[in-house]
């Protein structure tokens, strides 16, 4: 009965968003415009990493802020909980463990090259994080990375590095200059990329804490339940 | 309709979604994917909008990179809160509802 009404009530929010959608006027095209005349001011050739870094970069500076709660979130439920031992893959089968020493240089390779590339084309600091968390998880899932529990101070400096390098500049070029994150045109493109290579190396270590910082199911702990 | 219309209304339609299983699924893993149905159902809507006159415009697409990545943290949290609630009382549900 209830799921009759919600599913009728979520049929008439959907027209009700669809019916809105279908009557709104045409975009203007006044900001991507605003983006292309101002691109060669931003330090980067590629409009989104401009958006992401410079023109819009209050948002990615909060961004790795939530990351960076979410990370402390998690190793604080973790610590919180008695099961700090921390719990072992299953053991690898030879496929997996082949298939990683494989694939896990190429991934840092393209990660490297995902970074390079967000100057100018699609890519960036998220993607190449993104595929960096990706090679953790699988050298986790192959039983090559400790369980990274409780954190010690290299792996705190890590997850902490990103947010509080953007930050410094954030507030550098404040103080050198009038609003906050507004680089000046000739430096932009240095900050960008001491910002971004820095947001790399913490967003890998971020997702791949995400990933190995999960508490052990009950029962299993010490055992060899999987980290999820 | 121009295809970033097309994008939009199908956010629409997996924000509708989203939003049915968060409510009627009791199960704590179930309501977090429903959850990121919604999430993803709005990025659509945000790209597709912007894009209905075949421009790219880059502002929204930074948008939804940003919230992407914020919706991965949010969710491994929110799995792990769940994780913690299910090693505590060996429940996956909210007080008040019924195992689904």
């Amino acid at each position: 009965m209830t799921r009759v009404l919600v599913g009728m009530l979520v049929v008439a929010l959907g027209a009700l968003l669809i019916w809105t959608m279908l009557g709104l006027p045409a975009p203007s095209g006044r900001v991507p415009a605003l983006v292309a005349a101002h691109l060669n001011e931003s330090g980067v050739a590629h409009d989104v990493t401009a958006v992401l870094l410079n023109f819009r970069g209050y948002d990615t500076l909060l961004e790795i802020g939530v990351l960076l709660l979410a990370v402390l979130g998690v190793l604080a439920v973790r610590l919180a909980a008695a099961d700090t031992g921390g719990t072992l893959p299953p053991p690898p089968g030879a496929l997996l463990r082949a298939f990683t020493n494989l694939v896990v240089p190429l991934m840092v390779l393209v990660a490297g090259y995902l970074l390079w590339a967000g100057a100018h084309r699609p890519g960036g600091a998220f993607q190449a994080g993104a595929v960096l968390a990706a090679a953790g998880v699988l050298l986790r899932l192959s039983g090559r990375l400790p369980a990274l529990l409780p954190p010690r101070f290299w792996l705190r400096a890590g997850l902490l590095l990103g947010f509080a390098v953007f930050l410094a500049v954030a507030l550098g070029v404040t103080v050198a200059g009038d609003s906050l994150l507004e680089y000046p045109p000739a430096q932009a493109g240095a900050w960008i990329t001491l910002i971004e290579a820095t947001l790399t190396v913490s967003i890998g270590l971020i997702l791949v804490s995400l990933f190995v910082g999960a508490p052990a199911p009950p029962g299993e702990a010490g055992s060899r339940g999987g980290d999820a | 309709m121009s295809i970033g219309l097309i994008y939009a209304v199908t956010g629409a339609l997996l924000f509708s979604l989203g939003l049915y299983g968060l409510i009627v699924h009791a199960h704590l893993i179930r309501k977090i994917l429903a959850f990121n149905i919604m999430g993803s159902g709005t990025f659509l809507v945000l790209v597709g909008l912007a894009q209905r006159g075949g421009e790219v415009d880059p502002v929204p697409q930074a948008l939804v990179l940003t919230g992407i990545v914020v919706a991965v943290s949010a969710t491994a949290f929110a799995l792990i809160l769940a994780r913690r609630l299910y090693a505590a009382n060996g429940r996956c549900t909210l007080p008040g509802e019924g195992e689904a």
